[in-house]
Order: C-alpha cells, then sequence, then structure tokens
C-alpha cells in the first residue's frame, strides 16, 4: 500500500514538474498497441500474397539491414557510407561455411555470422570511431571497398564477382524444406527479424541506449560528464555489425547465392536512404522506409522497366520537401493532427 | 627505363588533372557552403549532353560548347538552388543526401529519356586528336589538353578566391554568416553565386571527360564515390587541397597499377584512407 | 431450360478461356533495362520485339505474350526474386534473356524447383549449362570466341608471343584462360597477364597499356565486357602507341562491337576480333535480319551480336511453339526441343549440343577496316566451322562437371 503510494506520489510529483515530458520518460519503453501493426501485416503478407513471399523475405532482410543502420545512424549519430562491408561478411560467412567447410545448418550459421560481423565491426569501429562527419563517412566507405577489392584478389576463394554457386542450405530445424515459393524463408526471416528487433528495442530504451542518444545531441557534454564516448559508440557499432552481419547471412540462405556484390557502395547508400526517408531514430522507420522504398521501386520497375528511377528520385525529393522527419515523422504529424481535432 | 617512368608521370597527372577537374566544383560547394551535394556527379552528366547536343546537332566547335556548358548548367543550377537547395541550408547533411540522391536518380531516369542508355561520343578537332612530342615521348594532345585546363583553372580559381572583393566576401560569409550579413554582405546571392560556378565546374567536367569516359546517364552516380574521396583527401572547400590530392592519387594510382595490376582499385582508396587516418580534415581541411 | 443454358454458357466460358490460356505462350524476359549496363539490355530487347512482330503470324493460332522485368544490377541480386516471381506470379510458360552471368548462376536453382525452361540470351560464364537441367543458352560461352582466337593468333597471324590484359572478373579471366589454352597448344607464348581493375572502375587504362608496350609482344589480346569500356580499348591502343610499335590489337568481338565502332574511329582500323557475328556478315539470313532492323529502327540503331543472339533465342522458341503446338506444360518437353533446335539466323548456321544444352556456330575472325562511305566495318578473314564450347569439350574446372 505504502508503496503504491510513493509511485503516485513520484508520478504527481514528475507531472507537477515538467509535465508531459516526464511521463513520456517513464512510459515511452512500454508496448503501444500501434507497435503491434508492423508484425500482424507482415503475418498477413503470409496469408493473403503468397505469391509475393520471396519479394517479401527480400523485404525483410532490408528491414533488418535497415534497423542496424538505425541503432547507429538514427541513435548513435555515427554517419556510415560502408554498412555494406559487415553485410557482406555476413553472407560470405554463410557462403564460406557451405561450400568450403560443408557446414550449411542455417541457425547456427547466422550466429557464426553475427560473430563474425561483430568482430569486423570492433577491431574496425574502435580505429575509426574516433572521426566523425564527411571524414567518417568516407572511411567506412574505402573500408567496405577494400574489402571487396580483397575479395578480388582471392577469387579463388570468394569467387569473385561470380560469386559462390550452389549453394545447399540444410532444411530449417532439420525439417522444413525451402519451397518455390519461398514460405519457409519468409517465416524464417520475420522470426529472425522479430528477436532481433526485440533485442534492438530493448537495447534502445536501455540507460546504454540513452546515453547514445545523449552523444548524438551533444558528444562535448557527454565528454563532460564522464562517460566513456568511445566505447559507448564501439560497442553500438559491434552491435549494429553484428546484426548486419545476420541480414546478410539471411540473404545468402534465401537466395542460396553470394557474390561480391554484396560489398558494393549502392548497397551501403541504398540503406541510408531508406532509413532516412522512413525517419531515423525511430525504429520503426526502418520498416516503414525499407517497406515504401523496396515495394514503390518493384511497382515502377515492372510498369516502366527504364524509368523507374525517376519515380523513387520524386519520391526521395517530396519527402525532404515536405516530411523532413521521414515518412513515419510524416505520420506521427498526421496522428497528432487528427487526434487535435478530435479534441477539439 | 626513364622512358617508362616519364611515360607513367605524364598519365598519371593527365589522370589527376580530369580528377581534378571533376571534383573541383563539388569540393567548392561542399565546402564554402558546407552542403553535401551528391548531385554534383548528375550537373556534371547534364553538362556533358549539353556540350554533346551543341557539337552533334548544332556544330557548336569543342572550346564553344565547353564554355556554353559551363554558363547553361550553371544557370540551370540556379533555378535548383533557389527552389530546392535553399530551404535546407539549415537542415541536417541527411537531408540534404535526400535530396540530391534523389535529384540524381531523376537526372539519369531523364537522361535515359532523352539520349537512351548507349554510351555516347564526340569527334574530337584535328587539332586535338593527335600526339605531340614532348622528346621521351609523344603524348596524346588531347591529355596536354587536359593538363593545361587543369592548370588554367587552378590559377583562375585562386585568383577569384584569393584576390577578388568577391572572393574575400565568399570567404567572410563561409566563416561567419551572421558578422558578413550584418556588414552588408548579400549571403543568400553569393551562395547561389558560389553554387552556380560549383556547378558550372561540374559541367566543364562532365564535357571534358565524354572523351575519356564515353558519357552514359549512369556517370551521375558512377564516378561519385571518385569525386568525394578527392575532396575528403584534399579537405572540403580548399582548391589547393583537391590539386594536391588530385595529383597524389591520380598518380600514385596510374603508378601502382602499372607496378602491381592485380591489386586494381586498392591503391586508391588505400591512400586515401591512410591520408584520411593521420589527417582527417584531409590534406588542406581546417580542423 | 434457363438454368441448363445459364450453365452451358458458363462451361462454354470456360473452355474457351482455358484454350485461350493454353493458346497463349507467356514468356518472362529479364534484361537489363536501367543502370549502367542498360544499353546491353536494349540490344537484346529490340531484338526480342522485332522477331515476336514479324514472325506472330507463323505460329498462329498461338500467341507469344512477353512480360519484361528488369534483370536488376550485375551482381545478379535481384535475379532470383525477379524469376520467382515471374514462375510463380505471372505464370510464364518460358524465360528468356539474362545479360549477366550472376544472374544466371543466382535463378539457375529455381529452374530446376519450378522444372521451368530458360533460354540463355547472353550470360557467358562457361559452365552456366551445367547448373541446371532446365538451361539452354543461345548466345556462346566466354571459350566460343576466346579458344579459336589462341589458335588463330599462333597459326595465322604470326604472334609468337602474346600479352593479354582483362577487366578483373569472372568471364575476363575465362576469356584469357581459353586464349591461353588454344594459343599456348599451337606454339605461342603467353609473357604478360594483366587484370585492368574490376567492371565498376573507371576505365583509364593507359598504365595497363604502357606495361604492355614495355613487354614487346606480338599480338595484345583484350577482354573487357561490350559496354561502355568497348571503345576506350582502342582508343588507348593508339593514344599509347601500341599500334605505332607493332603490336597487334586482338580480343573477343566484345572489342569492336558493330554499335560501338562508329564511336571508335581510325584508330580501330586493323584490329582482329574473333567472332560469331557481325553486321557485315554475307549470309541471307542475316541480310533480312539487318535491313527488317534497320526499317524498324532506323540506320543509327546499330545492330550487334548481341541483338542477333536475341533474334535466335527467340527464333529457337516460336520453333518450340510450332514443335509443341503451343503446348509449354511440360517443361522437360520443352528443354527436349529446345536443345535439339537447328536454325539459320544472322550467325549463319546454329545448333544446340543436346549433350551440353549449349550453342554450336561459326566463328569469324574479322579485322575491322574503313568502307568505302568512309564508316568502319567489319571484314572475315577466316572462319572456324562450328565450334561447340571448348571449355566443356576439354574439361577445365567446373566445366568438367565439378
Amino acid at each position: 500500500m505504502a508503496e503504491s503510494n510513493t509511485v503516485r506520489d513520484d508520478k504527481a510529483a514528475a507531472s507537477s514538474l515538467s509535465g508531459r515530458g516526464v511521463d513520456f520518460l517513464l512510459n515511452r519503453h512500454r508496448f503501444k498497441p500501434a507497435e503491434a501493426l508492423p508484425w500482424i501485416l507482415a503475418i498477413a503478407v503470409y496469408f493473403f500474397l503468397p505469391d509475393r513471399l520471396t519479394f517479401g523475405s527480400q523485404v525483410l532482410i532490408m528491414v533488418l539491414f535497415a534497423l542496424s543502420l538505425d541503432l547507429i545512424l538514427g541513435y548513435a549519430g555515427i554517419v556510415t557510407l560502408g554498412h555494406a562491408a559487415f553485410f557482406g561478411l555476413g553472407a560470405y560467412t554463410v557462403g564460406l561455411l557451405v561450400i568450403r567447410a560443408g557446414w550449411n545448418e542455417p541457425i547456427s550459421s547466422l550466429f557464426a555470422a553475427a560473430a563474425v560481423a561483430a568482430l569486423a565491426g570492433f577491431v574496425s569501429g574502435w580505429v575509426l570511431l574516433r572521426y566523425r562527419g564527411f571524414t567518417l563517412l568516407m572511411l567506412t566507405l574505402a573500408t567496405a571497398v577494400l574489402l571487396m577489392e580483397l575479395g578480388n584478389l582471392r577469387s579463388d576463394i570468394t569467387g569473385g564477382y561470380d560469386g559462390l554457386p550452389g549453394m545447399v542450405i540444410a532444411p530449417l530445424f532439420g525439417v522444413f524444406e525451402y519451397d518455390l515459393y519461398g514460405k519457409t524463408n519468409y517465416l524464417y526471416t520475420l522470426a529472425v527479424l522479430f528477436v532481433v528487433f526485440m533485442i534492438v528495442r530493448r537495447i534502445v530504451y536501455s540507460p546504454f541506449g540513452e546515453a547514445l542518444t545523449g552523444i548524438r545531441e551533444n558528444v562535448r557534454r557527454m565528454h563532460a560528464i564522464g562517460a566513456p564516448v568511445h566505447r559507448h559508440l564501439v560497442v553500438a557499432y559491434t552491435i549494429a555489425a553484428a546484426i548486419a552481419g545476420v541480414a546478410g547471412a539471411l540473404n545468402a540462405q534465401t537466395n542460396a547465392y553470394v557474390t561480391l556484390g554484396v560489398f558494393e557502395f549502392e548497397r551501403s547508400a541504398a540503406v541510408m536512404v531508406i532509413l532516412i526517408l522512413g525517419g531515423t531514430g525511430r525504429l520503426y522507420g526502418a520498416f516503414v522506409g525499407a517497406v515504401i522504398y523496396m515495394v514503390l521501386e518493384d511497382d515502377l520497375a515492372k510498369w516502366s522497366p527504364e524509368f523507374w528511377q525517376f519515380g523513387v528520385g520524386l519520391l526521395l525529393v517530396v519527402t525532404v520537401l515536405f516530411a523532413r522527419r521521414g515518412l513515419l515523422g510524416l505520420f506521427e504529424d498526421i496522428g497528432r493532427y487528427i487526434s487535435k481535432k478530435r479534441a477539439s | 627505363m626513364i622512358g617508362s617512368i616519364a611515360s607513367i608521370l605524364v598519365d598519371g597527372l593527365a589522370y589527376a588533372m580530369f580528377l581534378f577537374i571533376v571534383s573541383v566544383g563539388l569540393s567548392v560547394t561542399m565546402g564554402l557552403m558546407g552542403f553535401v551535394n551528391l548531385a554534383h556527379g548528375a550537373f556534371a552528366m547534364a553538362g556533358g549532353y549539353v556540350v554533346l547536343t551543341a557539337m552533334r546537332y548544332f556544330g557548336v566547335p569543342f572550346i564553344a560548347a565547353l564554355a556554353l556548358t559551363f554558363f547553361v548548367i550553371g544557370a540551370v543550377s540556379v533555378v535548383f538552388e533557389r527552389t530546392l537547395y535553399a530551404r535546407l541550408y539549415k537542415a541536417g547533411e541527411l537531408d540534404q543526401v535526400l535530396l540530391t540522391i534523389g535529384l540524381a536518380f531523376m537526372a539519369i531516369a531523364g537522361a535515359t529519356y532523352f539520349f537512351g542508355p548507349i554510351p555516347q561520343h564526340i569527334t574530337m578537332p584535328d587539332w586535338l586528336a593527335g600526339h605531340i612530342d614532348i622528346g621521351l615521348r609523344t603524348v596524346p594532345t588531347y591529355r596536354a589538353f587536359l593538363i593545361l585546363i587543369g592548370f588554367a583553372l587552378v590559377i583562375a580559381l585562386w585568383y577569384g578566391f584569393e584576390r577578388t572583393t568577391l572572393g574575400a566576401k565568399i570567404r567572410a560569409a563561409v566563416d561567419n554568416r551572421r558578422m558578413a550579413q550584418s556588414v552588408g554582405i548579400n549571403v543568400d546571392l553569393l551562395f547561389t553565386l558560389t553554387f552556380a560556378v560549383g556547378s558550372g565546374l561540374a559541367a566543364l567536367g562532365g564535357g571534358l571527360s565524354i572523351h575519356l569516359l564515353g558519357l552514359t546517364p549512369t556517370f551521375a552516380l558512377v564516378y561519385l564515390v571518385l569525386f568525394l574521396l578527392v575532396v575528403s583527401v584534399g579537405g572540403l572547400g580548399s582548391v589547393k587541397g583537391t590539386l594536391v590530392a588530385a595529383l597524389v592519387l591520380g598518380i600514385f594510382d596510374t603508378t601502382g597499377k602499372y607496378l602491381y595490376a592485380e591489386a586494381g582499385g586498392f591503391f586508391i582508396y588505400a591512400i586515401a584512407m591512410a591520408v584520411l587516418l593521420i589527417k582527417p580534415a584531409g590534406l588542406y581541411g581546417r580542423e | 431450360m434457363k438454368r441448363f443454358h445459364l450453365a452451358s454458357l458458363a462451361a462454354l466460358a470456360l473452355v474457351m478461356s482455358s484454350t485461350a490460356q493454353a493458346q497463349t505462350v507467356k514468356i518472362g524476359v529479364m534484361l537489363p533495362y536501367s543502370g549502367v549496363n542498360a544499353d546491353l539490355g536494349t540490344q537484346i530487347d529490340k531484338a526480342f520485339d522485332l522477331y515476336v512482330k514479324l514472325h506472330a503470324k507463323d505460329i498462329a493460332p498461338y500467341k507469344v505474350e512477353l512480360v519484361k522485368r528488369d534483370e536488376g544490377p550485375p551482381s545478379g541480386a535481384n535475379a532470383k526474386t525477379v524469376a520467382t516471381e515471374l514462375i510463380t506470379r505471372d505464370k510464364v510458360n518460358i524465360l528468356a534473356g539474362v545479360v549477366f552471368s550472376p544472374s544466371a548462376i543466382a535463378l539457375a536453382p529455381v529452374l530446376t524447383q519450378a522444372k521451368m525452361p530458360m533460354a540463355i540470351a547472353n550470360a557467358g560464364t562457361a559452365w552456366i549449362p551445367t547448373l541446371s537441367p532446365y538451361i539452354v543458352r543461345f548466345s556462346f560461352s566466354m571459350w566460343h570466341p576466346a579458344y579459336p582466337m589462341g589458335e588463330y593468333a599462333a597459326k595465322n597471324l604470326g604472334c609468337k608471343t602474346a600479352a593479354m590484359g582483362y577487366t578483373d572478373f569472372p568471364p575476363g579471366k575465362d576469356s584469357t584462360e581459353a586464349f591461353k589454352t588454344g594459343f599456348e597448344k599451337n606454339g605461342g607464348k603467353v609473357i604478360e597477364s594483366i587484370p585492368m581493375g574490376n567492371p565498376a572502375q573507371v576505365p583509364d587504362m593507359t598504365p595497363f597499356f604502357t606495361r604492355v608496350k614495355d613487354a614487346k609482344p606480338d599480338c595484345f589480346y583484350v577482354f573487357i565486357p561490350s559496354g561502355s569500356h568497348a571503345s576506350a580499348v582502342v582508343k588507348y591502343y593508339g593514344e599509347v602507341g601500341l599500334k605505332q610499335a607493332g603490336i597487334k590489337l586482338i580480343g573477343p568481338m566484345d572489342v569492336a562491337p558493330d554499335n560501338k565502332l562508329p564511336a571508335m574511329g581510325d584508330a580501330a582500323i586493323g584490329t582482329i576480333v574473333m567472332g560469331h557475328y557481325s553486321k557485315d556478315l554475307d549470309n541471307p539470313a542475316n541480310k533480312e535480319f539487318v535491313k527488317a532492323w534497320e526499317a524498324e529502327y532506323g540506320k543509327n540503331f546499330i545492330p550487334d551480336f548481341m541483338s542477333a543472339q536475341g533474334w535466335d533465342t527467340m527464333a529457337a522458341i516460336f520453333d518450340t511453339i510450332k514443335k509443341l503446338k503451343g503446348d509449354f506444360s511440360d517443361g522437360e518437353k520443352v528443354v527436349d526441343t529446345l536443345k535439339n533446335y537447328k536454325g539459320n539466323g544472322p550467325r549463319g548456321q546454329v545448333s544446340i549440343d543436346p549433350a551440353t544444352r549449349d550453342i554450336v556456330q561459326d566463328e569469324h575472325a574479322m579485322e575491322v577496316y574503313k568502307k568505302a562511305d568512309g564508316s568502319l566495318g567489319l571484314k572475315v578473314l577466316g572462319t572456324v566451322k562450328q565450334v561447340k564450347d571448348q571449355c566443356k569439350e576439354l574439361k577445365v574446372g567446373r566445366c568438367g562437371g565439378n
């Protein structure tokens, strides 16, 4: 009884202090009903669009990849154009395990991919995260390109730009075969995404996540209060690298193929564009960005194989001009506007 | 042996000048205005098509077409600057990335619509088509011409920024925008002008590179990484830095390819990375 | 009575719709329509369209419908998804196209899984047909031009030594290995082998060509993908002074494709390429093809070897439609018919080797020369008749079936 009283007192004190802001801070990590929406939609796709699941898996993998970028770009403010390096390392871990070592069990391969990518993230992060801004952008970009060049130099191992064909992935849990319609792959990808998302969500709302946001907003102040800025950044970078590695591994498994193309600059750039389009630093931005970008690209490419890029470009320009905080920010604004109207 | 060394130096120098000409405009817009302009390649590509159209359909001579493209694209870029870029001067770099990548995509699709995806070429005037003898070997006249244009640009830009009132105003506006405004400098106009010059230079670079690389709509993005590399190694906003970076990267890349071709594009990225690790703001950038 | 009427009408409609379906063969076309290599896709796409337009009446009452999709980037990243959706969503009966080898490699398992035949119109990595029994290739293998070029250089061009330069990706390595095999079997010696950067890099080939100049070989064999790099080779060859040094420039037809010749200028004259097609080939089918092409697309849009491949690919599919009376329901039957294809196209006589499902075609040694009207053309110096893919004949590496 006394305890609940204190809680209420605290709350009362908090709201009397600075009102809604503190309330928001106390409650924001709780699950809101709206958060179930993307998952319900993803499951609905499985039942209502059964012939789009191969494409669907690609979208989910992109969501996962963008999510990993959100952790460092959206929360920690690390701008990188070399995120494909970790995606590629994850993909190649899976590929080389299958082709060179004969290890084709999918789930253990995911962990292996995460470990390899995390190690690379730790090492490169430890060196590179002393830099910021444009310099960091170019350093991360160069890292990814150098990895690709290295892969081409040793194409006897990597298969070069023709890649590693003929990867046979063992059935999931030894039971579920990979069908033509991609049902198994879709559910597999969705499950992995869900698990990883829960982990990321937890990280973001932990004190560590707060520290990252602090670094993004005011790095000098974080230094001043004695926060281990570099260590925080390296840890975040390592986690993000591991998740990108998982995305790459899923990509290699669902395609049963991996080439040096996984390291391409275009992939690093695309994931960044997708995240900014959806909205950075808000977890679900990755979902909105990846789905809208990829579905639009896919539809436009069918409608006009030659000129679809125009439509994608237009979407980006219009988003910047009219929805500065990404599409998710726009949705939030609309939602707030409607609820305000209803209230008045 | 001496012949080969001289040969590589000349080739490296020509390649370096190409890098300088196409990148310096980007250094100007990104450095002086602080705008991440990933559509730089798109202006270069458009500039290439202006040269192509002028020469092929209107019989304009090559040099005149180059001058034309500088002014046409410079003028067109003002429209973009006023309507789109100006809204984002105070926005974060991420929004600038999104806008300019979007513009580059649209430019590629637009160019494909009008010119098709096939690589386009122009016929060089006779006086640029041959070789000239420099003693140790013969050099393709066009490469010598590129080297000359590069040096002429260096001098013009240095003079413009360091020795004219306009240049002084631009530097003042970059250093302290508010102070510059308060002493009566029209900063908006200056930025528009700077942007036009940067885009004009991009167009010039595009026009000059047709003979070397051929021209396709995807020029807008394919070489962008290379431009960014030169600009970052040189240091944002520094004409001198861009020149030195272009020379270092161009000559090292050419030598590396000659001596150890297996490593491919390794050298240019490895050197760029080494420079940035030691000097994060680039060779001549402000910390 | 009325109820009966309705039912019979419904049944009739059902029958009609199902026969209409059986009569239309849906062809899923995968080509690069956007991106750096869109011009390669265009060459094949236009050939497909032209063939369908001119020959639609030949297969009446059956019809074809082309469902076109962007094949995606050269890394093959989208190919599996695109192929899967063409099969599962658009319910195509056969796939055709594919320019990049990685695309073909990526989608091969899908073909086997879906029992879906595919007619490849470019993708030249030698071992691609071994990846799925449903692949039939109507284009070429990298070994098709390169191996005979090696023989020809040693025997007929008087080359004792050769240097090789190639774009540093698998087709480049394939092509140079094939050249080297053919060249050294006939007494030649390769003294330099230079990777010239990956396909995405700026094609400044000067340093590589300078190295070749210093090595002083008799011949310089170059492989580059037939995109924007093509015209660069000849230009650098002249600029660096290899031509003046008396080093012969030789290569597969990608070095001098018909549609890139006008941009090359006189520097190209004397270049010798080995290939299965040139716009100037003297055979009746080709004359007809070029005439129809120019009538449809104008004289400025020039067909090249890819267009010829596209034409023959579509011809083979039409031939199969006739033989199977429009019934494409059984993928195995379609493949069996395709792999026994024999025909006369712009390339002359072509057939498929049923054992390897790869093309058999003439390879011509051709020299770039200046025609009377001042434009550049290709002159046939010699022909190697009915060449099979030597990679599979000699069982090199993966071509030996792993």
